[in-house]
């Protein structure tokens, strides 16, 4: 009745191996299915045209300056302050109360869906602040998404500096700021910057905060200010995959745009993993 | 190495050309020794000489560690455990360990207890409570723990955790008992109730234990073994050992001159 | 005149400081204005009617408020998100930390990480594209967009928050305590199912409810293969249905609405209600994962 220990173990692992299996073929699925079909529509013009005959044919080169735009326009805000704010977590903050209070809106803010996120963006910046649906109050919106993001990035990168280093520094007498711009910062870069291009991929892949709070449906030119709405990656597949003009011969394109995004985010993704891997295998203590 | 045992004292381990490398470490080199049975022997040695890997090899523990290769033999009442078709999970079943660190599982008392019977099969509960009893009683801890056995493992001192830790192992009815430095992250006092229940122990199990307390060894061991940098330099009875070592190295060892 | 140093050093924490409050602000004024833009409503309609409501009809004459469908479609996508990445992520967290050797979880871990980072509107595009059509054929569907489409796309997306925090838990456990286990006679799998992931319990518990708050908080790719059909959903038929989640109705619907009116403050208060439920699911999650892994007792 009871089966032998081993033979359950057999199963088990069995059961295990199948899981890992289904997720890992699953991730290949995904990249294969968009890949495979993707590929043919990129080229050079499919990049650097704007869309034509209402987004029937042409390219995608204002969504992907849009998407820049936003990157910038977010990095520009989250970044500084994210570090900033990791750095007093890390290095200043004393157990207590202030800090726990902190640490729990992080994480809160961490947990917040994005779209109310763009509920927040449209409320704020659009109407209470009157930036307008605008690349502005996209990027607004977007830089305080990734902002616990970054932080966490920042203070797990700033946490594995040993102790003793800042020892050192402060026992020559130098002082505690002039130690973390100049010892601290240095040793932590790597991490840091890990989780800013992380958080970029972040912002180059969300849609409902730009949805509410400025992406265009349509509009084949250049913004010409930050107070201009503006077409982004993101949206532009999710207007061609459910609301276009003839979605079924609109597929080409937008197989390419989701391969043009998902080649982006990964990109990123990519890139922050090889570094990562550099300097962990850099930097033993 | 052989030594001559007692009268009546059959051999329980018989370890003949045992090598151990950890990739290209070369941590055990030909290790020859026969363990006897109902004694207590005790691995002697410094830090890093292999007595913690030699001890592990009594019951396969070293097959969990992956650049980790073993060749020789390892023979348990005859037969040897490197066998291909050796069943390893019964094998650490019939030879217990006791760590050097108490690790209790971070259940309650009683679990930690029943956990080893239940996982071969025990699943009456009033033979469980019976088992769960006995043992405490046979590990000296019964009368401290009695009143709260469903209480965390984690809450108990560092010594009362090792006694529930030796008492774990007694569950599952081993012959052999080996013990990596039982009492070394412990007080005076935890110390010499195990030593204690070691010599308690004795008359039903074999029991080998690695120790760097010498006055240890010399208190419980019947046979002590001197190991230095992978290799076994000296086995004999402990008097022996330490009242006329034959090796210069043993006797420096034991008297503090190392260096 | 220059500055004292010690005036300079307290300076600069303060300003540090601030940095880290803004966290802090922000969450209080997302409070304010999610609030704030939907109390408008209730001089309408009482909370409770909009809680009940089982219509969500905002452009029909006189307009109808219920939240009703919109949190049943929700739930019954979660659930069924659930039912997917509970047993499938904490499985692959233990084959990465239990079973793979160091080699192999070396090379499963960017697949974990591809995961996290593929964004959600290609997922929703490839649920578009492939689930749809094919659970319409293999279901022998009137369409494909379900609920069922949209719990097999979140279950996937939550697969990386619950993978990688329980694999954090499971890998924190000591070996020591694992190898205990194993001298007693425990086989690998015994261990693992008996200790190791006991021991883990919170932090694997921890990771379900993260991942349940992302799945929740999902806008794009559910609103992309779910239809959108405001109406109840029965349960388990449901599964089978369009339906339309709460997040799904505040993307679609804002875009048309106008400033002001009774349906903006309504897409507010849904945005609020989605608030509240993260946060009490993050709380949930940090208060489990804050308990002492080694407290978990019998
Ligand atoms: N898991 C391992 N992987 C690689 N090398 C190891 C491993 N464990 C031990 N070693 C090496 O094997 C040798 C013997 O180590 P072992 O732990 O057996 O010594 P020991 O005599 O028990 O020392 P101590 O008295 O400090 O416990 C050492 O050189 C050690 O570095
Ligand atoms: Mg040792």
């Amino acid at each position: 009745m009871w089966l032998k220990p081993t033979t359950t173990e057999k199963i088990a692992f069995a059961f295990l191996t199948i899981a890992i299996t289904t997720v890992v073929a699953f991730v290949f699925l995904i990249l294969y299915y968009i890949t495979a079909n993707g590929i043919g529509a990129i080229s050079i013009d499919f990049l650097t045209n704007v869309p034509l005959k209402r987004m029937t044919e042409g390219g995608i080169y204002p969504a992907i300056i849009g998407t820049l735009l936003l990157i910038t326009g977010s990095m520009v805000v989250a970044l500084p302050l994210g570090i900033l704010a990791a750095i007093y977590l890390n290095e200043y903050a004393r157990e207590g109360k202030l800090t726990w209070t902190i640490q729990m809106a992080i994480s809160n803010l961490a947990g917040t869906p994005s779209v109310v996120f763009g509920l927040f963006g449209l409320a704020l910046f659009v109407k209470y602040m009157g930036f307008g649906p605008s690349i502005l109050s996209a990027s607004l919106t977007l830089a305080l998404l990734v902002l616990p993001i970054i932080i966490r990035a920042s203070e797990e990168a700033l946490a594995t500096v040993p102790k003793g280093f800042r020892e050192a520094s402060l026992a020559l007498g130098v002082t505690k700021w002039q130690t973390i711009r100049k010892v601290v910062l240095p040793i932590a870069l790597p991490g840091i910057v890990t989780g800013a291009i992380i958080s970029v991929g972040r912002v180059a892949g969300e849609t409902a905060p730009i949805l509410l709070t400025g992406a265009a449906f349509f509009l084949p030119r250049l913004p010409d200010s930050v107070s201009d709405q503006f077409m982004a990656l993101p949206y532009h597949l999710f207007v061609l995959a459910t609301s276009g003009t003839n979605i079924a011969k609109t597929r080409p394109i937008q197989y390419g745009t989701a391969l043009v995004l998902l080649l982006i985010v990964l990109g990123l993704n990519l890139i922050a993993v090889a570094i990562r891997r550099h300097y962990r295998k850099k930097m033993k203590w | 190495m052989t030594v001559k045992f007692e009268e009546g004292i059959e051999t329980e381990i018989e370890v003949r050309d045992l090598n151990l490398w950890y990739s290209d470490n070369h941590a055990l080199k030909n290790i020859s020794i026969e363990i006897p049975e109902k004694c207590i022997t005790a691995f002697i040695g410094p830090s890093g000489c292999g007595k913690s890997t030699f001890i592990r090899c009594l019951n396969r523990m070293n097959d969990l560690i992956t650049n980790c290769r073993t060749e020789g033999k390892v023979l348990v009442k005859g037969e040897n455990i490197y066998e291909k078709e050796v069943d390893v999970v019964n094998l650490r079943k019939r030879v217990g360990m006791v760590f050097q660190k108490p690790n209790p599982f971070p259940m309650s008392i009683y679990e930690n207890i029943a956990y080893g019977p239940r996982i071969h099969g025990e699943r009456n509960k009033k033979k469980l409570d019976q088992i769960v009893e006995e043992t405490l009683r046979s590990a000296a801890l019964w009368d401290e723990v009695s009143d709260r056995l469903n209480s965390p493992a984690l809450d108990l001192s560092g010594g009362q955790q090792q006694r529930l830790c030796i008492a774990r192992t007694l569950a599952v009815k081993p012959e052999i008992i080996l013990l990596d430095e039982p009492c070394s992250a412990l007080d005076p006092i935890s110390t010499s109730k195990i030593e204690d229940l070691m010599m308690k122990l004795k008359n039903n199990y074999t029991i080998v234990i690695v120790t760097h307390n010498m006055q240890q060894a010399a208190r419980v061991s019947d046979y002590t073994a001197y190991f230095l940098l992978g290799e076994l330099i000296e086995f004999g009875t402990a008097r022996q050992i330490f009242e006329m070592p034959r090796e210069k190295s043993t006797e420096d060892y034991i008297t503090g001159r190392f260096g | 005149m220059r500055m004292d140093g010690k005036f300079k050093e307290h300076a600069i924490e303060t300003v540090l400081l601030s940095t880290s409050a803004v966290t802090v602000v922000i969450l209080f004024l997302i409070c304010i204005f999610l609030f704030g833009e939907g109390a408008a409503l209730f001089n309408e309609i009482s909370f409770f009617d909009f809680l009940s409501g089982k219509f969500w009809y905002p452009t029909s004459e006189p307009p109808q408020f219920g939240l009703l469908p919109l949190f049943l479609g929700t739930l019954i996508v979660t659930v069924g998100a659930i039912c997917i990445s509970v047993p499938l992520g904490v499985a692959s967290a233990i084959f990465i930390s239990e079973i793979a050797s160091a080699k192999v979880a070396g090379m499963l871990k960017p697949f974990i990480e591809i995961l996290a980072g593929v964004p959600s509107v290609v997922y929703g595009f490839f649920g578009l594209v492939v689930i749809i059509p094919n659970l319409q054929k293999l279901l022998n569907l009137p369409t494909g967009q379900t609920a069922l489409a949209g719990s097999i796309m979140l279950g996937i997306m939550a697969l990386p928050t619950i993978i990688s925090i329980s694999e954090d838990a499971i890998s924190a456990v000591p070996s020591f305590i694992k190898e205990g286990s194993l001298a007693l006679g425990a086989t690998r799998w015994q261990t693992i199912h008996r200790v190791t992931v006991p021991a883990a319990l919170s932090g694997i518990s921890a990771a379900v409810m993260l991942g349940i708050g992302r799945a929740i908080g999902e806008t794009m790719t559910v609103m992309m293969v779910t239809g959108n059909t405001a109406i109840i959903p029965g349960f388990p038929d449901g599964f089978l249905a369009p339906v339309r989640t709460m997040t799904a109705t505040i993307a679609l619907e804002m875009g048309e609405v106008p400033q002001g009116s009774d349906h903006y403050h309504a897409l507010f208060v849904i945005g609020a209600m989605l608030f509240v439920i993260t946060l009490l699911i993050n709380l949930i999650a940090e208060s489990i994962k804050r308990r002492y892994m080694f407290k978990v007792g019998s």
